[in-house]
């Protein structure tokens, strides 16, 4: 569904030095698998994601989805046939629950009572009750809230694939388990293929089918927690997984 | 404030204050008249006893008088002022800047003070019977022109001859009479009379007009200059005797032509004492009145509120364009400007320069371009509302989270989309604030709008500072500043209702 084929991205820093974030990456994400990025800070996960909906522009290789290489997609039809969520949420604090998950909606043209009732599926899909929170603002809700809202948002499109930066990065650590296990059943129902990036293990454990380990720009191994575990490719990775269990915690 | 202090001062060391003024004038029947009318006013309102010394001569002899101390007061001519003792040879064409000029000029060279003008302006002017006029329809001296082969014309030596009567006349209105004549100015009313000629030159304020039915024809294009009466004082006088300002300042346009006509005429013709008509005159006019001073406030702040009202909103509407105008020009400017830096460096560079230049010079720069006029008055409200507005457009814009801007652009929204669904929403607020600043600057520099005839509350603050009168200019500068805090007020609850909702609200 998503293919990396040998992609490097060199960004050209403010004083014109080359910093390559991602180098030589070649990465394979089935149709319907959640696949973490995983990895230390700035080693090249958010850019890796970012270059899917094209937000960052390769250097060299190719991105496909679906089969087809992203660059040769009109942009903006590419990044609504992806969702994708940040860390903050990024919810539109001008915008009311239902606008915020309605607008791309709105903006494709679907009247507006198709509309509403796709607001009010998502919110449903998502476990947010309609009638609480269509009228609330961002806000005006929990951090947990909003990134459902966020989830919901994404999804308005029916997309074929969900890009999640860090997505439970800025909650407390019990919220951010209790989200786990909702993740977990929300992503089993939506039956989407999810690239998902962060820096938490337990959050890769949690949530993964497959789990691709990253360092300095570079993919180390890929494969399944066990996998992980059983074989590590090298130090880095031995290192990484230090004292963590597949499904269990640190 | 300045001048208030220094007037208190000489008050204070003025102790050996004269309880006596001297009023004077010139040697002919107006000006007399004229001294007699100031001499009963000052007598009326005030403690001072008046001594009169008429009949002093001409108006070097009186100049000197007053600038000496000799005499206190006369009356004195504007355009004598400015010809005859100042030896300006500029054409006047605006009276009251002339006006202005000739008392600011009087003020620092001799430390003589014009006071308000009394109205009458004795200028030159070409009369015709009211018979022929009315028959014509001759009512401007452009109206001529339509009969100007069958007209005959007999003028004084003097105004036939000099480039300031006829002549000069003749050109400013491309006129041709069919017969000029020059005669004794005392013959020509018995010809006029009698027929034999249909035009002569005459003094607006001669009495002879009214005693011979001849109609004055208006100047339509301000040929004659003016020559608007008002009374001088020695400086040290009124420093010492406010109270000759207020007393006189009664008399400010209470006497037009046609009056100052009627009392010379009683004067000359009819033999009656220049005191018994001035007597007549003010008690007929209430300005002897004790109880005039109340009635006339009474009439002022119950007249004058409306005019204030009006010129609110003059004012609120000269604002209110330019500010819109600037808006439609500086929002889209700001938004340019967040995608091109060089752009950007040149808009707010120029904005920045334009703040710096004095508003009134800004003012002076749009006239050759646009004119004494409403539009030069908004270009300039305009070029002063921009800078705020496209900061603050700019700044908005580029101070929206780049997080939602990434979320928005990753959700597949077009950069226009972004522009009108988040960035303009979320940068509104501080757009607003721009716009309302803009609006305060432009209601305080609006109030020189009046300096090019723009109108606004700038009218009683200017009109006050000729003046001297801090009551005319409060009752533009408070009404002013009211509204510069209303529309702030206002506008800044606009600007909180745009506010992007959070939790706490
Ligand atoms: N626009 C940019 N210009 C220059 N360098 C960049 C830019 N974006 C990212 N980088 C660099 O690329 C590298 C990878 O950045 P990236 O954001 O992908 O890391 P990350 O793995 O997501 O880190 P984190 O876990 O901290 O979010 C970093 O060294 C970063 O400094
Ligand atoms: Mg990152």
């Amino acid at each position: 569904m998503i293919e990396f084929r040998g992609v490097d991205k060199v960004f050209t820093d403010a004083r014109g030095r080359e910093v390559v974030a991602v180098r030589g990456l070649d990465l394979e994400v089935p149709a319907g698998e959640i696949h973490c990025l995983l990895g230390t800070s700035g080693c090249g996960k958010t850019t890796t994601l970012r270059m899917v909906n094209r937000l960052e522009e390769s250097t060299r290789g190719q991105v496909e989805v679906g089969g087809d290489d992203v660059a040769n997609r009109d942009v903006f039809a590419l990044r609504r046939r992806i969702g994708y969520v940040i860390q903050s949420g990024g919810l539109f604090p001008h915008m009311t629950v239902a606008q915020n998950v309605g607008l791309m909606c709105e903006l494709v043209g679907q009247d507006e009572p198709r509309v509403e009732a796709r607001v009010r599926e998502l919110l449903e899909f998502v476990g947010l009750a309609p009638a609480e929170y269509t009228m609330r603002y961002p806000g005006e809700l929990s951090g947990g809230q909003r990134q459902r809202v966020g989830v919901a948002r994404a999804l308005a499109l029916d997309p074929e694939v969900i890009l999640m930066d860090e997505p439970f990065g800025a909650l407390d650590p019990i919220t951010r388990r209790r989200m786990h296990d909702e993740f977990r059943r929300l992503f089993a129902r939506m039956g989407k293929t999810v690239l998902l990036v962060t820096h938490d293990l337990e959050e890769a454990f949690a949530l993964a089918d497959r789990i691709s380990i990253m360092e300095a720009g570079e993919l180390v191994q890929s494969g399944t927690a066990e996998e992980l575990v059983a074989s590590p490719a090298n130090d880095f990775v031995r290192e990484f997984l230090r004292g963590v269990t597949p499904g269990g915690t640190a | 404030m300045i001048r208030v202090a220094l007037w208190l001062a000489c008050c204070a060391s003025l102790v050996t204050a004269q309880d006596q003024v001297v009023v004077g004038s010139k040697n002919f029947t107006e000006s007399a008249i004229l001294a007699e009318v100031v001499a009963q006013m000052l007598e009326a309102h005030t403690e001072l006893r008046v001594e009169r010394r008429t009949n002093l001569g001409g108006t070097m002899i009186c100049h000197a008088a007053v600038r000496a101390g000799e005499i206190d007061i006369y009356v004195e001519y504007t355009g004598t002022g400015w010809a005859a003792v100042l030896e300006e040879s500029g054409k006047i064409d605006d009276p009251l800047r002339a006006f202005v000029h000739v008392q600011r000029r009087y003020r620092d060279e001799f430390d003589v003070h014009w006071l308000e003008p009394l109205g009458l302006n004795n200028s030159y002017a070409i009369a015709m019977t009211e018979a022929k006029a009315e028959a014509l329809g001759v009512r401007t001296v452009s109206d001529l022109r339509a009969h100007q082969a069958e007209l005959r014309a007999g003028f004084s030596i003097e105004f036939g001859n000099r480039d300031d009567g006829y002549p000069g006349l003749a050109q400013a209105y491309d006129l041709a009479l069919g017969s000029v004549r020059t005669l004794e100015h005392g013959l020509a009313y018995q010809a006029i009379q009698n027929g034999d000629i249909d035009l002569t030159d005459a003094y607006t304020t001669d009495g002879k007009l009214q005693r011979y039915a001849l109609r004055v024809l208006e100047d339509d294009r301000r040929f004659f200059p003016p020559y608007h009466a008002a009374p001088l004082v020695h400086g040290a006088t009124l420093r010492a005797h406010p109270e000759i300002g207020d007393a006189l300042g009664r008399l400010a346009f209470r006497i037009p032509d046609a009056e100052a006509r009627a009392m010379n005429l009683a004067v000359e013709a009819e033999g009656r004492s220049a005191a018994e008509v001035v007597r007549a005159f003010l008690e007929r006019e209430g300005l002897t009145d004790e109880s005039v001073a109340s009635d006339r406030l009474d009439r002022e702040s119950s007249g004058r509120f409306p005019t204030i009202f009006r010129l609110a909103l003059e004012h609120l509407a000269l604002t209110l364009v330019a500010v819109l105008l600037a808006s439609l020009a500086a929002i889209p400017l700001g938004i340019a400007c967040t995608t091109r830096p060089a752009l950007r460096r040149i808009t707010l560079g120029a904005a920045g320069v334009m703040q710096t230049v004095p508003s009134l010079a800004l003012l002076a720069f749009m006239i050759p371009f646009l004119g004494l006029n409403v539009s030069a008055a908004i270009a300039a409200l305009f070029l002063y509302a921009l800078l705020p507005i496209v900061r603050n457009t700019f700044t908005g814009i580029t101070e929206v989270d780049r997080d939602l801007v990434d979320a928005a652009r990753g959700m597949g929204m077009t950069p226009r989309q972004i522009l009108r669904k988040v960035e303009l929403p979320l940068a509104a607020r501080t757009i607003m604030a721009g716009v309302r600043t803009a609006t305060v600057i432009s209601i305080g520099v609006a109030t020189l709008a009046a300096f090019i005839g723009a109108g606004g509350l700038g009218e009683p603050i200017l009109e006050g500072l000729y003046l001297n009168d801090t009551g005319l200019i409060l009752s533009g500068a408070i009404p002013a500043a009211v509204l510069a805090v209303l529309a702030d007020a206002a506008l800044a609850r606009v600007e909180k209702r745009l506010a992007p909702r959070v939790a706490s609200e």
